[in-house]
């Protein structure tokens, strides 16, 4: 049997190395994959938690369902965005796009 | 006692985790986001191993078959930076691995020391199938989410097409 609390450390992990790759890229797609990572974190916390503590009850799963219909709408809309900004501004490194910056 | 499940899924895990660090590290971004596919490869493995089998199948068709070709396409796309010329962390990147590691620490401590986090694992009722049951709990209970994360769909895709149009 697998402690719980093995899942549990494996998803902080995942989530931290998300985090890292979030605050420290400069690319902007890279860090919508750093997002992807923190979000498949949260993931395999609902669903462990599913397991171990709700198995009859079914929210954990519907609750990662409805995570994964939200990042599908969340890159889509980021992707069209990096796109639309790379021909205007001929760049996706985030520091550069500081159109809104004073 | 360390028994052959523990033994698989710590190669499993510590895969994924090399594979994830591969993403925020390496330099050039399609070898980037084919880790990215090895990494939510390997959490479509512990959704099984937690025998959520619908989620894993469901990881590898909209996470490895959608999400990551989506992004594979941006990459190719916004070509000319692909191979992330310069530095390919910003100057604060020092900072970012010292919140990284906080974070991964006081998460891992706060969730494990919880008396929740040794929880023991119970079999799971075999005459109930959780396909069945969460099929019928996304139109019954569980509704109005599900149709409202079809209506974000919507609008996302609705959304996506109006950004990313060209202007003649």
């Amino acid at each position: 049997m697998i402690p719980l609390s093995w899942y549990l450390i494996f998803a902080a992990g995942l989530f931290s190395i998300g985090l890292f790759g979030v605050l420290a890229r400069k690319n902007a797609i890279a860090i919508l994959m750093g997002i992807e990572l923190m979000l498949n974190a949260v993931n395999i916390n609902l669903v462990a938690f599913w397991r171990y503590r709700e198995p009859a009850g079914i929210a954990g799963q519907v609750f990662a369902v409805i995570v994964f219909a939200v990042a599908a709408a969340e890159v889509a809309v980021a992707l069209a965005l990096f796109i639309s900004v790379y021909r205007r501004r001929n760049t996706i490194a985030a520091d550069q796009i500081d159109l809104m910056k004073w | 006692m360390v028994t052959s499940i523990q033994i698989l899924f710590i190669i499993i895990a510590g895969i994924t985790l090399g594979c994830a660090l591969m993403v925020v590290t390496s330099r050039n971004l399609v070898h980037s986001a084919l880790w990215l596919v090895a990494a939510l490869f390997g959490v479509a493995i512990v959704f099984a191993i937690l025998q959520a089998g619908f989620l894993a199948v469901v990881q590898v068709v909209i996470y490895i078959g959608a999400i990551a070709v989506l992004i594979i396409f941006a990459i190719m796309l916004t070509r000319r930076i692909a191979q992330d010329i310069g530095p390919r962390f910003n100057e604060n990147w020092a900072w970012a691995l010292a919140v990284a590691l906080v974070a991964f620490v006081a998460l891992g401590w706060m969730l494990a020391s919880q008396p929740v986090a040794h929880t023991p694992l119970v079999p799971l009722d075999t005459r109930v199938d959780p396909v069945v049951l969460l099929g019928a709990a996304l139109v019954s209970k569980y509704m109005l989410p599900f149709e409202l994360a079809s209506v974000l769909l919507l609008a996302a895709l609705i959304g996506a097409i109006v950004v990313a149009w060209e202007k003649k």
